[in-house]
């Protein structure tokens, strides 16, 4: 019995990492504790309101959620609505699928949930979109004049090209370490070629604050989940300290 | 009919009430029949516990999918919304919906450990022929609502998921096409599609269930709980009570057993819940938070972790594997041709080789449907298979151990490998698996019989607490 308990353990750690392993650079990792930070979860918001909410929809989640994360219903109707909504809501846009089609080629996906999509073994969602929105770089080969190192070929513009400036991929022509008759394309790095508004690292704080609100609107109740999960499992503890004595004085007798 | 009992004037008003309750319905003589006199071994392991899970799973399935239909909107154009609108704007939704679908894998792995030890200890052995046949048949219920249920959210692999198992069925020879047809009610999965799901989930398959979960019951409580030793403890009992001697009242002394080990369940099921829903992409696939896209094929199709064993045969079942069967089905014939005499070897020859040719005949994609069914099914004959001396795998010959124990392992590596992309190598190992899988069922009534077995003791063993 043990020997199978110990050879299923075994069989388990073959486990771990099991998702479908993804290609494509390394994933940076976004900093986890803005995510319950109120300003920056505001500040993220803005950006959200000014930067994405042109094209992309957020159409499963309401204005006046942003409540959970400090704003009252006159902040929100007075800083991010502006088209005449009502606080009530949900985080609609104008653009027709059509004209989307036509504009980028593709219709610019919903938001809401976009965080918790895009995770994968690279690391979490938040992870990627941390990336994705800081590697964006000169590209005239496209028709957007961007592209983007962690989504190659991607119909989106930089709309965030202001604040972060242009810059430029360095590759350089490396030998394949598998096979030294080829040579592969290897990302250097990248190369500001234009400033923007933010340097880079005010601008990495701001992709941040971005994404912390894209993650907690993933999930706007995650971390009300987290410290109810911890009296939940204190209350199972005592449940369960009190059912194992009860348990052990009925069977105490048994012989 | 019982006779018609009074009770006493001065008698408290509980016994009044349960006196006139019992003559009308047998309250009382249920509860003793299957709690306070139903007298099961007393030498139970923690592996006995995951049947008293299983039904609280199936009730916090049933209590939170209600509360779930009162939101959730079965249309192809809303679906996807109304999962969100309970995520976000229903009081509690979340919680109701993290607890279905945490309860959705909970209940495969409840069954699955609760099945492994009905393998092990050999609980499907005769008088328990039915015990197990209900149970597999629950399973089989249980993997119906749980596909059905899965296209439910309306996200890519909700909706990709069910393309490729719907287009399964269009393997079948001859009336494939339409069967898939049929089963869509549309030539692509859309929504007379999630509409027949959304159906057979809530009520059709969930009715069934319920229905072999009591015959399950009724069987079991018929011939008394088989126990780690293999023992029968009705052939030992008291001869002034006759209780068995080894049995003890199922309530209090398992129900509080079970409430013991309900509270470990529950911690573990609520950390889930609570700290991390997704389980890393296994219960709640990433993919599955993009709305689904007839249009845009997901690079890479997994079903979700319970089903993987048994898509990993499908992918297994290459057309190299198919030559590999009829190669399995020659030898088979030959080895039986030299066993037997008569006109039996005709027979033999006759079967072998239309085995052959039809495996020849039909696509390697069929064999891989029927690869994938067999393997659930098979399951069902597994009383008529075991011809072992013993009951439990603890009198068994220690290589029976290790045969149970690679099993186990070639399960969970299949399971792995269902999630990963195909490789050539995944795809090898998937193929062995597939063949132990098989060999160790279909092989069974030889192996079964062969080396040392230990003696079975007369009473179970059992150190008191």
């Amino acid at each position: 019995m043990k020997r199978i308990i110990v050879s299923l353990l075994a069989a388990l750690s073959f486990c771990t990492g099991a998702l479908a392993s993804e290609a494509g650079p390394a994933w940076d990792k976004f900093p986890k504790d803005r995510i319950t930070d109120m300003a920056a979860l505001q500040n993220g918001a803005k950006l959200f309101v000014n930067y994405c909410l042109n094209c992309h929809a957020a159409a499963f989640m309401r204005y006046n959620r942003l409540r959970d994360i400090g704003l009252n219903d006159e902040q929100i109707k007075k800083n991010l609505l502006f088209a005449g909504e009502k606080v009530g809501e949900l985080m609609n846009v104008s653009l027709s699928a059509k004209d989307a089609k036509e504009w980028f080629g593709a219709q610019p996906p919903d938001l809401t949930v976009i965080a918790r999509s895009r995770a994968g073994s690279n690391g979490s969602g938040a992870d990627y979109l941390y990336t994705y929105m800081r590697t964006f770089y000169r590209d005239e080969s496209t028709p957007t004049g961007w592209n983007n190192l962690v989504f190659p070929a991607v119909g989106m513009p930089h709309v965030l090209w202001e604040l972060q400036g242009e810059q430029r991929a360095v590759y350089a022509n490396e030998k394949d370490p598998h096979d030294a008759a080829k040579t592969v394309h290897v990302f250097k790095g990248f190369e500001q070629t234009k400033a923007g508004t933010l340097n880079k690292a005010d601008y990495d704080l701001a992709v941040a604050d971005l994404v912390a609100y894209l993650q907690w609107m993933g999930e706007p109740n995650q971390t009300q989940r987290a410290r109810l999960g911890v009296w939940v499992l204190l209350f199972l503890a005592v449940f369960t300290l009190i059912a194992w004595r009860l348990n052990a004085s009925y069977w105490k007798d048994v012989k | 009919m019982a006779d018609f009992k009074t009770a006493p004037a001065d008698a408290p008003a509980g016994v009044k009430l349960m006196t006139w309750v019992d003559n009308r319905f047998p309250a009382t003589k249920l509860f003793k029949e299957h709690m306070s006199e139903y007298y099961a071994p007393k030498n139970f392991n923690w592996f006995y516990i995951f049947g008293s899970l299983a039904l609280l799973v199936l009730v916090i399935q049933i209590v939170t999918g209600i509360f779930l239909v009162m939101h959730y909107k079965p249309d192809a154009a809303l679906a996807f919304a109304s999962v969100e609108y309970i995520m976000r704007d229903v009081p509690w939704g979340w919680l109701i919906r993290y607890m279905h679908s945490t309860g959705a894998s909970a209940f495969f792995v409840v069954v699955y450990l609760h099945m492994y030890r009905g393998l092990i200890y050999g609980s499907y052995r005769k008088p328990r022929e039915l015990v197990w046949v209900f149970g597999c048949a629950i399973f089989l219920a249980l993997m119906a609502e749980a596909f059905m249920g899965y296209l439910l959210p309306w996200g890519q692999m909700s909706y990709w998921g069910a393309q490729v198992i719907v287009n399964l069925f269009a393997a079948v020879p001859f009336v494939g096409p339409d069967l898939a047809l049929l089963i869509r009610g549309d030539y692509v999965v859309g929504d007379a599609t999630l509409n027949r799901f959304f159906s057979f989930h809530v009520i059709a398959v969930p009715l069934v269930l319920l229905g072999l979960v009591v015959a399950h019951i009724i069987a079991l409580h018929e011939v008394g709980s088989n126990n780690p030793d293999g023992v029968e403890i009705k052939a030992k009992k008291d001869p002034k009570t006759g209780i068995p001697l080894d049995g003890i009242a199922f309530h209090p002394y398992y129900s509080v057993h079970d409430i013991f080990g309900v509270g470990l369940f529950l911690m573990v099921f609520c950390a889930i819940i609570f700290f991390g829903p997704e389980l890393g992409g296994y219960f709640l696939e990433y993919n599955n938070f993009i709305p689904a896209d007839p249009l845009k094929t997901p690079l890479h199709i997994a079903p979700v972790w319970y089903f993987t064993p048994y898509y990993s045969m499908l992918r297994a079942t290459t057309d190299t594997m198919v030559n590999v069967l009829c190669v399995i089905v020659a030898l088979a014939g030959v080895v039986s041709l030299l066993a037997v005499k008569g006109k039996a070897r005709i027979a033999i020859a006759v079967g072998g080789i239309v085995a052959i040719a039809l495996l020849k005949t039909f696509d390697a994609k069929f064999w891989g449907v029927v690869v994938m069914g067999g393997a659930v099914i098979i399951l069902f004959v597994l009383p008529w298979l075991d011809n072992s001396p013993v009951k439990s795998i603890r009198y068994r010959p220690q290589w029976h151990k290790w045969l149970y124990g690679i099993f186990v392992v070639f399960f969970v590596v299949l399971g792995y490998l269902g999630i990963q992309p195909p490789s050539d190598l995944g795809t090898l190992v998937s193929q062995i698996g597939t063949l132990f899988y098989f060999g160790f069922f279909l092989l069974m009534p030889w192996w079964s019989t062969i080396g040392t077995f230990k003696q079975v003791p007369d009473r179970v063993n059992f150190t008191a607490h």
